[in-house]
């Protein structure tokens, strides 16, 4: 028995590491079971549609096909650990895990393997430091962006003044949900508005005293770092309770199509912080149609093309592909490896140009990465659900965050980081 | 025919009451320990550490840890997780107080503290027993969660209110971090592991042992004869914490580098770990391996084999996963309910008198 089952591990194993070496990997830790399944299939679906988009249109990035491994992680650290382990050994060149805590398990991981991680909107924010965090990025907007661009909302709303106003933040009890709440802090001192942080703990079904509070201290504005079946109950609760939902402000993470839906009329005027645009009237969307679709390569069940947590997947993975060709072109060859896929990453530059070029203009801001900044321009956009029509629209420009309050804020994390690990810093 | 007592005379009490009595058994055991120590280290790679046989190993200290609670002095708990969690706060705490200390005295030292906790919420054993007792320990699981998630000076406050474990060094080689290599984290646990089952199998099977075994079977019946509940039942929460304490601290230090308690030492710990000890066994150390390499290594093995070997979707493989497991729980429950440790008692007892069944 013993003797049979060590056999078959082996075995197991082993024809899982087997395949060939000559693709570009790109793992895919996703998770499509669990609290978060809701949040992590469009997602990766989106992932392993643009993939597949290039390979059927493009032949693969300059000629080499690109290959998605996915392994199932369930939002949980130890199987993203195992999930991690078994795919670094066959040449992947990024990381995306779509956890944060994930994430802050990877980033000391990723830094000793020489693999680059890429946090698009969640992880750890000062990483954005690339003096101190070599192989870690978060471009193009990281959550204290996101927190900064929600207070920005606000001061549009109120012209300018929301001295005495009361805000409440609704958060995930996680290193996830805890994240904005430093920059929250320091902008409310700034702004003088009274800030009061609510804790939701995991999976965040059970909220009904939260949203007793809110309704007791009738706060003007509600922001929410939610994630997976977290955000629907909220939003279904602060429908119950009668809270105007204009006034309710989700970052990009509890802005999908899943978390609104449930609440139904409820749900109208409901806004999020987004830094890429909304549904799926883009050119590249006919060539999904035509080339993923219809060919019946379509990731999961392909009923999530289109919805905001897709285009997050479908962005991220078009900003890793362009990351590989720029990579292909630095190296001069397109069988390109993880150390040059980091180099591909730090000089990357999106322009609108070449988003228009790829099907996609006006997706996501321009922006460039440099050796010292990883998390590039932080532009956000507020998103506003239309419970009538079923889709999100754009309700304002993509604008920046508050910089000065946050760039401070990402020196001093990063540099207690550095000193904790005692890292030298790059870059000079 | 190999596996006989006859011609194995012992002559003195010390050879009659050794833990391996057989021949057979005593060599096994020996190559066991010396192909762990001396052959494993040298071919393990960072897949096999991280995913199979780190997490293999500090889970089996947490379920001795919990049998010597759970099936030597019958006193329930659901504490596990919170428990752990207290370990790995300690030696988070104790690592970046203390840099210059020994990370192994730190390990130590964490379990020690788990043990002071463990003592301190046993308390409420001498009064209450059974479910009242699971409730009680149930309790302190989310009591401890919601402390370390509370109060900022556990976690050091660090923004995200996580905690990473710095790299520290045993003879100049790193043991925890992100530099480690995979047969240093692999030989730490193992030496705990060995250590604490070596432990554990002596305590149960002296003086400590048996006032446990004497309360679990009948609490009054062992008043009577001399047993004081309150040493006994205060000893099992302490040696059973301190145990679960040292998994906790290897769990974060050695195995994860970086802990959110919420998600890592939930009641979701609790229930794996008490679920590691029925299906091994209760009150068997053995059991508490054989428990913990099924609930470990199970879903890795399927996982392999149905996304890897089959290339099934993944979402498919882990609902299937979930369905696998559970059913072979189930399965061993009606076949063996004293579980895998009983199912090997049996197996060794056929193997005495085979090929004469009679």
């Amino acid at each position: 028995m013993k003797l049979k089952f060590t056999a078959l591990a082996a075995a197991a194993v082993v024809s899982a590491a087997a395949p060939a070496m000559a693709d570009l990997v790109f793992p895919s830790l996703s998770y499509r079971t669990g609290p978060y399944a809701a949040g992590g299939i469009p997602f990766a679906d989106g992932y392993a549609d643009y993939f597949t988009l290039l390979n059927e249109r493009d032949g693969g990035i300059g000629g080499e096909m690109a290959k998605v491994i996915e392994c199932e992680t369930g939002y949980n650290t130890e199987k993203g650990v195992e999930c991690y382990e078994s795919t670094k050994g066959e040449g992947s060149l990024i990381y995306q895990p779509l956890s944060t805590g994930i994430t802050y398990q990877l980033i000391p991981k990723v830094t000793a393997d020489g693999i680059a991680l890429h946090t698009m909107g969640y992880g750890r924010t000062s990483a954005k430091n690339g003096k101190v965090f070599s192989n870690v990025f978060n471009y193009p907007a990281n959550y204290w962006d996101g927190a900064s661009v929600a207070i920005n909302h606000l001061l549009d709303l109120n012209d300018g003044d929301i001295n005495g106003k009361k805000v409440a933040l609704v958060y995930h009890n996680s290193a996830y949900g805890k994240e904005p709440i430093r920059t929250l802090e320091e902008l409310s001192a700034k702004h003088g508005f009274e800030l009061t942080t609510l804790a939701v703990d995991h999976p965040g079904q059970e909220q009904k005293s939260q949203w007793l509070q809110i309704r007791r201290e009738k706060p003007d504005y509600v922001l929410m770092w939610g994630w997976g079946v977290m955000n629907q109950v909220a939003i279904q609760e602060a429908a119950n309770i009668r809270f105007p939902m204009e006034n309710f402000i989700g970052v990009w993470w509890s802005g999908g199509e899943h978390d609104v839906i449930p609440a139904g009329d409820g749900a109208n005027g409901y806004k999020a912080v987004t830094f890429h645009n909304v549904g799926s009237d883009f050119p590249v969307f006919d060539d999904v149609q035509k080339y993923v679709v219809d060919a019946g390569k379509a990731a999961g069940n392909g009923d999530q093309i289109g919805t905001a947590v897709y285009n997050r997947g479908f962005y991220a993975a078009m900003l890793a592909a362009e990351a590989a060709r720029n990579a292909q072109e630095i190296a001069g060859k397109s069988d390109i490896t993880a150390a040059d896929m980091l180099k591909g990453m730090e000089s990357l530059e999106i322009t609108e140009e070449r988003m228009a070029e790829l099907g996609m203009p006006n997706f996501g801001p321009s922006f460039t990465v440099t050796c010292e900044n990883h998390g590039g321009p932080g532009l956000g956009a507020i998103q506003q659900w239309d419970a009538a029509a079923q889709e999100w629209s754009l309700i304002s420009d993509f604008a920046p965050s508050d910089t000065e309050i946050i760039d401070a804020l990402v020196m001093e994390d990063s540099m207690a980081f550095a000193k904790e690990n005692n890292i030298e810093e790059r870059c000079n | 025919m190999l596996y006989r007592e006859a011609g194995d005379f012992k002559t003195t009490y010390v050879e009659d009451g050794q833990t391996f009595p057989i021949k057979f058994d005593r060599i096994a055991y020996y190559i066991l320990l010396a192909v762990a120590f001396g052959v494993v280290p040298f071919i393990i790679n960072d897949y096999w550490a991280n995913a199979v046989l780190v997490p293999f190993l500090i889970y089996a200290v947490a379920a001795i840890g919990l049998n010597i609670l759970v099936g030597y002095a019958g006193q329930v708990s659901l504490g596990t997780g919170g428990f752990m969690a207290v370990g790995a706060y300690a030696c988070y705490k104790l690592m970046t107080s203390f840099p210059e200390v020994s990370i192994l005295i730190h390990v130590v030292l964490a379990g020690v503290i788990t043990a002071a906790v463990g003592v301190l919420f046993g308390l409420p054993s001498l009064r209450i027993k059974g479910f009242y007792l699971a409730v009680a320990t149930l309790a302190a699981q989310f009591f401890l969660v919601w402390l370390f998630n509370k109060v900022p000076w556990f976690y050091n406050y660090s923004a995200s209110g996580q905690i990473s474990a710095p790299e520290r060094t045993v003879f100049g080689i790193e043991v925890t971090g992100a530099n480690t290599d995979a047969w240093a984290k692999y030989l730490v646990c193992l030496i705990f592991v060995t250590a604490c089952a070596w432990l554990a199998r002596n305590l149960t099977r002296g003086t400590t042992g048996r006032t446990w075994m004497a309360i679990r079977d009948m609490d009054i019946a062992a008043e009577i004869i001399g047993v004081n509940p309150l040493k006994a039942k205060l000893t099992a929460f302490a040696v059973s914490s301190f145990f679960v304490g040292i998994a906790g601290a290897l769990f974060f230090a050695v195995y994860l580098g970086s802990v959110e308690v919420g998600e890592v030492f939930g009641i979701n710990k609790s229930f794996l770990v008490l679920f590691m000890i029925i299906i091994g066994g209760l009150g068997s150390i053995f059991g508490s391996f054989a428990g913990a390499a099924f609930m470990v290594l199970m879903p890795v093995l399927l996982k392999n084999i149905l996304v890897g070997g089959l290339g099934w979707p993944t979402d498919i493989a882990a609902h299937f996963e979930l369905v696998i497991v559970g059913g072979l729980i189930v399965v061993f429950l009606i076949l063996e309910p004293h579980g895998l440790a009983q199912l090997w008692r049996v197996a060794k007892e056929k193997l005495r008198l085979w090929p004469f069944p009679h």
